[in-house]
């Protein structure tokens, strides 16, 4: 498993297909082999909105509501950040999706020595509350969900967040956010980790408990199966290691004390759509009976609303290229089809410049249009799950399934998620896929579309996204005047607090929202953490 | 006997993408050449001490967030500092056409952006290592 296989003989005619999750695709299928894999519609499918969900977490799919598009945008100043959200918002987009640059997701301020040539790079840049107050202004946050992809201080994000909503005359329980605070893929395949494996998935713990009574319209976790799919894992690997790192989050709220039913609805997953369309659909409907399945006879969970998977398909960033980047639209558009036959409620996807820096207004808002036109004009709002009961479709799924749970009885009988990734396991596991990825590629049997086939032509020129260096002065202006003009004693002793609160293993965000009340900054409390937790020893896997 | 080549994998700066610098370091070592990976969120500081301790006859950087310029720049300043700036330093990943002559002028020797193959990398390097005695 690892590799797809695509055996041609001298006629070009197709002899094997072995999909990337291992699976031996058939040129025919018919009723026989839904007989033969023991396919029962009543407990493989039912309807949708019933367990187990197979067909979808809603008796209408998008017939009562299209999918909520987000677009992962933010770049320099949250000045220039609020213009981009705003732009989107006004072309048709649903959601919103903050990026934020490196020191921010590693917690550094924008004046860190750490942070030189980082500073709104690769997203937008937070030092304090001052920040999300410009990039938030204006936006209406009682009817926009936003997505916050930051991990390693999502605890700090998510709290900023609160007090901005609350200085802007929100409610608390009105807003939605959803901080990816998902550290465990963070150390498989992205990377922007800080803290040990223990203290962090306990700062995890402390945003869903804290999540349960304060924001109850927030999603406090997104668990990716998508960056370690972009990392090399196939797509049934994808899904049992957001399952089995999901379950890891569970278990830190359970023991303390939580019921299954009074947080999991909080919980929603990040999963990729690039490759195979047929693997890809299988898989969501695999996963969500998986899921349904998972929460009712691991966590018994009572209440129909805890079994339902939620879901951002999207993104398909491996799937896109240097070479002929405008072929990149067209795989866009076949990757939003495989995210609506799939049935998501979320979606967003990379942009055509994808492979060369973040996106240009055109790039993101060709996306924009390619959720549209599929909603629109091609029928895919008409009906729900409609490829169920092909007996393909129905084959695939099941088979998807069992090793999915295959997958995940491994990362069981490796002592859980935590053990496999302090060992290494997953990431050595991963970094091998990758590699025999990248030699199939390289000698030509896996093909690359202008890459190591249909590779005439001109090379296109793209326009792409320049990072402005005055947008780093400016920030770093910004970031003396909020210390200069916030009341300094007292964030110091907030900061006290704060390690007091840490270290005593009590709840942190209470202390983390009243830092930022008082412009406390990311660095500042990240400082705090970093004293008492320490930091993550990255497992040596060569 | 011949001595194999000794190369450091490096992944400097806050960018966590590092699946191209493990893909590459496993191509290198089934080319025959030893391979030490730094692991990420490494410091120039880091990667030159690391260079010297590891007598090591290739650096080769792995940088996908944008920042090769101020990076390559200060690395190679930290180098003639130390005074390793003989080692051979290569660097991979997003890379844009228009940045490779001021590369080249601050002293970076290969550099193989997105899409080069292995091939062209291990034997660009074999060909051009100057092996430390």
């Amino acid at each position: 498993m690892g590799v797809a296989k695509y055996i041609k003989n001298e006629k070009d005619e197709v002899e094997d297909v072995i999909l990337q999750s291992g699976v031996r695709v058939k040129p025919l299928y018919t009723n026989k082999d839904l007989e033969e894999i023991g396919f029962d519609p009543d407990k493989d499918l039912a309807l949708p909105g019933e367990y187990p969900y197979t067909r979808g977490i809603h008796p209408l799919g998008y017939r009562s509501r299209e999918w909520t598009t987000r677009q992962y945008t933010g770049f320099g100043t949250p000045k220039e950040t609020n213009e981009r959200f705003k732009l989107m918002i006004s072309h048709g987009q649903t959601g919103l999706n903050v990026a934020f640059d490196l020191p921010t997701q590693m917690g550094l301020d924008s004046d860190d020595p750490l942070a030189e040539g980082e500073v709104g790079r690769v997203g937008m840049a937070v030092d304090s509350l001052r920040d999300f107050e410009v990039a938030f202004q204006g936006i209406p946050l009682d009817r926009i969900g936003v997505g916050l992809t930051i991990n390693a201080v999502a605890s700090i994000v998510l709290a900023m967040f609160q007090a901005m909503a609350e200085n802007y005359g929100f409610k608390k329980d009105r807003v939605s956010a959803t901080p990816q605070n998902d550290i465990l893929k963070e150390m498989i395949g992205r990377g922007a980790w800080i803290f040990p494996t223990r203290p962090a998935v306990r700062l995890i713990g402390d945003t869903i408990e804290y999540s349960m009574k304060e924001l109850p319209r927030t999603n406090p976790v997104s668990v990716c199966g998508y960056h370690i799919r972009e990392s090399g894992c196939s797509p049934v690997q994808e899904i049992a290691y957001a399952f089995q790192i999901a379950n890891t989050y569970i278990e830190e709220v359970l023991k303390r004390g939580h019921q299954i039913d009074d947080f999991i609805r909080g919980f929603t997953f990040n999963l990729n759509v690039f490759g195979n369309l047929w693997e890809q659909v299988a898989k969501f409907r695999a996963a969500r009976k998986l899921w349904a399945v998972n929460l009712k006879e691991r966590y018994g969970a009572k209440d129909h609303r805890s079994l339902l998977l939620r879901g951002l398909f999207g993104g398909g960033g491996y799937g896109m290229t240097k070479a002929q980047p405008e072929n990149n639209i067209i795989r866009g558009a076949y990757y939003a089809l495989a995210a609506a036959l799939g049935g998501a409620q979320t979606t967003a996807l990379c942009s055509f410049d994808e492979a060369y820096t973040i996106p240009t207004p055109r790039a993101a808002l060709l996306s924009l249009r390619t959720f549209q036109i599929l909603m629109e004009e091609i029928g895919l709002r008409d009906t729900v799950d409609p490829l169920a009961g092909s007996y393909f479709i129905e084959t695939l799924t099941k088979q998807m399934e069992e090793k999915i749970i295959e997958e995940m009885k491994r990362v069981d009988q490796m002592g859980g998620m935590i053990k496999a990734v302090e060992t290494g396991y997953v990431q050595k596991e991963v970094a091998r896929q990758a590699y025999e990825f990248e030699k199939g590629i390289q000698k030509g049997e896996l093909i690359k579309v202008g890459v190591n086939k249909y590779t005439e032509g001109e090379e296109m020129d793209v326009d792409l996204h320049e990072y402005r260096l005055g947008s780093a002065e400016e920030q770093v202006q910004r970031l003396r005047e909020v210390k200069r003009e916030r009341d300094n004693r007292k964030v110091s002793q907030l900061l006290k607090d704060l390690e007091g609160a840490a270290r005593a293993e009590k709840n942190v965000m209470p202390y983390l929202l009243e830092c930022c009340k008082a412009y406390a900054t990311v660095g500042e409390m990240t400082e705090v953490f970093k004293a008492v937790y320490g930091e993550f020893k990255e497992p040596s896997i060569f | 006997m011949e001595k194999k080549i000794r190369v450091l994998v490096a992944k400097p700066g806050l960018d966590g993408h590092d699946r191209g610098a493990k893909v590459v370091a496993q191509a290198l070592r089934d080319a025959g050449m030893e391979v030490i990976y730094t692991g990420l969120h490494q410091t120039i500081d880091q990667i030159t001490n690391t260079a010297i301790q590891e007598g090591v006859d290739v650096i080769g950087l792995s940088v996908m967030s944008g920042a090769h310029l101020p990076i390559c720049e200060k690395l190679m300043k930290e180098m003639k500092k130390k005074r390793i700036d003989d080692i051979m330093v290569v660097i991979g990943g997003v890379i844009p056409k228009r940045d490779i002559p001021r590369l080249q002028e601050m002293g970076i020797q290969g550099i193989f952006p997105g899409g080069t193959s292995f091939d062209e990398s291990i034997q660009w390097i074999k060909k051009n290592v100057k092996q430390r005695v």
